[in-house]
């Protein structure tokens, strides 16, 4: 599949116009769906018409769910538990990092999937998704390394130190800055988004390394807290941290919708002016 | 079919990667692990364990430190000058940074406290909880 060629980028212009538009909205006589590649079976759930008519709603749903759900979260977690027996106050800190390290993995987790329904279904939604969740996990693995900097002063005596832990979560953050920068010069050179997209399945081994590190290795970073089968932190400290995770959560995808509608309209603005220059 | 190819072989360099790290990847060395094979005086190393209870000792100048580090299985006896950090203490983690003398004992330039991984109100220390942060990694 030539992509770069003109035949190519029009019939792919063709595709992103005509499924941005509403589904039966005017009778017009150009197809449909002229998407090179095979015509995929998930397509009735990654119509973009359809993902914009949940999302436009779906939008202000999470980020005010997300907002309300941290004020309360970090209120529960700065006022209505004890302090921990050895770190004392400094242990509240948890209730932001933790969110921010799941979220961080998470969000790649998200773009690893994302990467994997666009190279077998070709559909150039789940590249779109893939490129909406990259800043926002960048953020929240930067959140979590800035935030874990901060927590380690007090309590092991030291901001940084190049543990196994640590050092794959910086390397995370990392991968993060490459998607981006590929997946934005893939599309400057109009690329197919494979590459990117081979990318975001690559970086998944940091994944396990990350949550292992401190299992495998020798670590200053401590044994993992939760678990399956359980926490070992205690009840009393613990009950905010589901509600800060689903806060932050909620208000991840909230920006990732907004980036998702964002790029989309701009792809649908380009199209336009690409196809209106041919004419 | 070229998908499954690169993730065929992303996994494969991953887990020789893995393997090739396994030994070297180490944040310290444990007691256990130096035992018989000390490094060299010139090898900066980290050493890291739990502070043996009712070991740790302060020196007649009044700025050092003596206490004994244990991974359950071997113990070393390290000296500190400076100032450790605020978790530092008596049956806690500890990573010391230094050096060994060739009598085995350990000399540290930099005390890291290292805590465990569980979290609890003050009133539930005494009871419920008992540090073993080394112990249980092992």
């Amino acid at each position: 599949m030539s992509v770069n060629s003109g035949a190519a980028r029009a019939a792919r212009d063709v595709a992103i116009v005509s499924l941005c538009r509403r589904p039966n909205a005017g009778g017009d006589d150009r197809p449909r769906f002229a998407y090179p590649g095979r015509v995929p079976a998930l397509h009735a759930f990654a119509n973009p018409a359809r993902f914009l008519k949940i999302a436009r709603p779906l939008t202000p749903i999470m980020f005010w769910a997300g907002v309300v759900l941290i004020a309360v979260g970090c209120w529960a977690g700065l006022t209505q538990t004890p302090a921990d027996y050895l770190q004392g106050e400094t242990v509240r800190i948890l209730y932001i990092h933790v969110p921010a390290a799941w979220l961080g993995m998470g969000g790649w987790s998200s773009i690893a999937i994302s990467s994997i329904v666009f190279l077998v279904w070709r559909h150039p939604l789940a590249m779109i998704a893939a490129r909406a969740i990259a800043a926002p996990g960048a953020i929240f693995a930067a959140l979590c390394l800035i935030t874990g900097a901060i927590w380690g002063r007090p309590t092991w005596g030291t901001w940084w130190q190049w543990d196994g832990r640590l050092t794959s979560m910086l390397l995370l953050f990392f991968v993060y800055l490459g998607f981006i920068a590929l997946a934005q010069a893939d599309r400057e050179r109009d690329g197919d988004g494979r590459i990117p997209a081979l990318y975001g399945i690559a970086g998944t081994v940091l994944l396990p390394v990350i949550r292992y590190s401190v299992v495998w290795w020798n670590t200053l970073h401590q044994g993992p807290s939760i678990g399956l089968t359980g926490s070992s932190i205690d009840r009393s400290l613990l009950w905010p941290l589901p509600i800060v995770l689903a806060g932050f959560s909620f208000f991840f995808g909230a920006v990732v919708l907004m980036r998702m509608r964002t790029m989309l309209a701009r792809e649908k603005a380009e199209a336009r002016l690409r196809r209106r220059a041919r004419a | 079919m070229l998908v499954l190819l690169g993730l065929g072989a992303i996994a494969a360099a991953a887990l020789l990667a893995l393997s090739g790290l396994r030994d070297q990847a180490a944040f310290f060395y444990a007691p256990a692990d130096v035992a018989g094979n000390v490094p060299p005086p010139d090898k900066a190393v980290r050493l890291g364990g739990m502070v043996e209870r009712g070991s740790l000792k302060r020196a007649a100048d009044g700025v050092s430190i003596d206490f004994v580090v244990t991974d359950g299985k071997a113990t070393t006896p390290v000296r500190f000058s400076g100032i450790a950090p605020d978790l530092f203490r008596e049956g806690s983690g500890v990573v010391a940074e230094g050096h060994f003398r060739r009598d085995a004992s350990f000399v540290a330039t930099n005390l890291l406290a290292k805590h465990d991984e569980k979290y609890m109100p003050p009133q539930m220390a005494g009871k419920m909880h008992e540090t073993r942060t080394l112990e249980e990694q092992r």
